[in-house]
């Protein structure tokens, strides 16, 4: 444990005992909360030492006075944060939590198809679900990982989204996480996703705040996928310039799931993505895709997993990055192909496009192998925009900023034409031509 | 007068290519540039289009009176000055029909003119694909992406009808097209003649001046015009090649 942020570790534990006494939970919860706590208080926040967080430094993240929030408060600012929400108006059913915290308010739920749940994790909690005590934290690595742990041993509230067996749910779940008001607000926001045997779903979460202020938001989602099941996700992550934004991506993919992916990070001062895919049976395709827009002095990270255990499994990915001003990105893509995964079909490719002389990228592909009769692609390239295609547009009496945006468009277009969701993927597409002009 | 090049001298990277052009072009003229490779054709076309990476070390180039060097390189396109590029360039990624309707739209601003809205838009590309047989299928693609190259090259012309500029120059439109293709972008430029539009054809090569009859020849060597002529300039250069004029300049320098 680095001692620059022993002290931040000790801070959460002694916070975790604050707590644990204000927010009595049931036998269960409290156990799976004090294993975790008591997980957090061995790992400690991870170093640049660790190979894992070589290239991201969390000790800002750790320090951050933060001020515990466990009640929303609107402050009777909810009509106006109402009219505002992000993407509030794209179609389907939507979920908003505040500081973590679910807010019927700002939430608006259709009619569901029968058997079709989706509620707020503390409700859930609350009722003790056998569901959720059967899946919570099953699939994640809680016992490594010092921000799952952490999120683990806070965890109060999320979404918790059951699709049942056969049923196709046409209309999109938007899952929003709001932060809002002064002095350093944190929140564990946690979801669990199960969508059952032959079902499909997608899914959007978005995190944004209501200002412009400095706080961490440390979030997990798992996602299980039954046996061919369909599941899109879609993340937005649109923190606030001076947010930290740490999250985890689990996904456990059945026998012949499809699981598809995409990320895009607009914003946040430190952003840690991890992202993992475990295909556990045969069958299972996932694709994990990335947009990175990032400027100012953003730091953003994606470090994602394919964890190929099982054989005939696809897996796809493809990380774009548009990095300005003095922004830097990070990414890390492992895939890892275990003795039994015979006829895997894995492709990984990730793109950086650098607009400024002072934005850096560190890229690492990091496959490793046991079985012998697999397809393992992988590609990295990092360049500036094309001059000579800058020109011949020009030349066409494109004006210079407009043919920029078309060159940027188009590159980042590789990842943003997967969106499932037509009027969010016109949303995101509009967000990044404002967002680096 | 629609082009003036007055005593045009140019640099890239302290290296003289062009040394003192001088070549008036009127409306409704058609003017071929001839000269053996690396004589500096293709530096007059870019330093023409607009790229930066020339230094203009003296004279100026007027297009209708206005000072050229002093245009971005779109704002030429708006003024009405088009360049077929030698290589056309791929940009995957972008749709060849929005990209068209950006740079039609964008030459329209800059001319004072309503933009094309949808429907205006595939009229126009409808009636000038016509012109140089060009699969509207190529549309869908990107830009230039996966064209063969006798495709990349009608395309070029193709947007020349769609950006209609008072001066077209084509940088060695005929190099690489069989002899189909060629007469497929001769007639496409001659289809686009008017008294009002001019075209200066730079090229390697007599045959395309078969097809594209010009009103003036010149011989550029060695960064100057060393020989003006009419058409049949061109046809001597054919039967004779570079250097009997090679030898007479020189004598004379």
């Amino acid at each position: 444990m680095s001692p620059t942020t022993q002290h931040a570790t000790e801070r959460y534990l002694a916070e975790f005992q604050t707590f644990e006494r204000d927010h009595p939970a049931s036998m269960w919860l409290a156990g799976v909360r004090r294993r975790a706590i008591e997980r957090f208080a061995s790992l400690g926040f991870p170093t640049v030492r660790d190979e894992e967080w070589k290239y991201t430094d969390v000790t800002p993240v750790a320090n951050l006075a933060v001020t515990p929030i466990f009640r929303a408060n609107l402050n009777g600012d909810a009509a106006r944060i109402s009219g505002n929400l992000p993407f509030g108006d794209i179609a389907g059913h939507r979920l908003t939590f505040v500081n973590g915290h679910y807010s019927p308010e700002l939430s608006h739920l259709e009619t569901l198809p029968a058997g079709v749940t989706v509620s707020s994790l503390a409700a859930a909690f609350e009722n003790q679900n056998e569901v959720v005590q059967e899946h919570f934290g099953k699939i994640l690595d809680a016992e490594n990982e010092s921000f799952a742990a952490l999120n683990t041993a806070f965890a109060q509230d999320g979404a918790f989204v059951q699709i049942p067996s056969n049923l196709q749910l046409e209309t999109p779940l938007h899952l929003l996480f709001l932060t809002h008001g002064e002095g350093a607000p944190v929140s564990h926001p946690r979801n669990l996703v199960l969508a059952g045997d032959n079902s499909s779903v997608t899914l959007i979460e978005t995190y944004a705040s209501t200002g412009e202020g400095v706080y961490f938001t440390n979030a997990i989602t798992e996602v299980i996928a039954g046996k061919n099941a369909r599941v899109e996700h879609i993340k937005n992550q649109m923190e606030s310039p001076k947010a930290f934004h740490i999250a985890t991506l689990q996904i456990a993919a059945s026998r012949d799931s499809w699981v598809r992916s995409h990320t895009v990070n607009f914003g946040g001062r430190i952003v840690r993505n991890n992202a993992t895919a475990v295909m556990g049976d045969e069958g299972g395709e996932v694709t994990l895709n990335g947009l990175v827009v990032g400027k100012d002095a953003q730091h953003i990270d994606n470090h994602t997993t394919m964890d190929h255990a099982m054989p005939h499994c696809l897996s796809h990915e493809h990380y774009a990055h548009v990095l300005d001003d003095q922004s830097n990105g990070v990414f890390n893509g492992k895939i890892f192909v275990r003795l039994d995964a015979q006829k895997t079909d894995a492709k990984q490719s990730n793109r950086t496009l650098l607009l400024s002389r002072d934005a850096q990228i560190n890229a690492k592909p990091q496959l490793e192998i046991f079985a012998d009769d697999v397809k393992c692609t992988h590609g990295a390239t990092i360049g500036q925009l094309d001059e000579d295609a800058l020109f011949y547009l020009r030349a066409r009496g494109i004006p210079e900023i407009a043919a920029r945006n078309i060159l940027i468009r188009a590159f980042a277009n590789e990842v943003l034409d997967g969106i499932p969701v037509e009027d969010l993927r016109q949303k995101l597409e509009a967000m990044l031509l404002t967002r680096l002009s | 007068m629609l082009l003036e090049i007055k005593d045009l001298h140019a640099n890239i990277e302290g290296k003289e290519i062009l040394r003192g052009i001088n070549l008036t072009v009127n409306p409704g003229e058609i003017h071929a540039i001839m000269g053996p490779n690396g004589s500096g054709k293709s530096t007059l076309a870019a330093i023409l289009a607009g790229r930066k990476e020339y230094e203009i070390t003296q004279g100026e180039i007027l297009f209708e009176g206005k000072d050229l060097l002093d245009l971005e390189p779109e704002e030429r396109a708006g003024e009405g000055l088009f360049l077929a590029f030698q290589y056309p360039i791929e940009i995957p990624g972008v749709n060849t029909q929005i990209f068209l309707r950006a740079a039609v739209n964008a030459v329209r601003k800059y001319r004072g003119q309503e933009d094309l809205d949808a429907m205006q838009f595939l009229k126009l590309v409808k009636e000038k694909t016509k012109i140089v047989e060009l699969s509207d299928q190529l549309l869908k693609r990107s830009v230039n992406e996966g064209f063969s190259g006798g495709e990349k090259k009608r395309a070029e012309i193709f947007q020349m009808a769609m950006l209609d500029p008072k001066l077209s120059i084509l940088d060695e439109t005929d190099s690489g097209l069989d002899i189909d293709a060629l007469k497929i972008v001769a007639n496409g430029v001659n289809a686009l003649k008017s008294p009002e539009k001019s075209t200066v054809v730079i090229t390697h090569y007599q045959r395309l001046l078969d097809y594209i009859v010009p009103d003036f020849v010149h011989v550029l060597y060695q960064g100057r015009i060393i020989q003006s002529g009419g058409k049949e300039l061109a046809l001597e250069l054919e039967r004779a090649g570079y250097d009997p004029i090679k030898a007479q300049f020189a004598e004379a320098v």
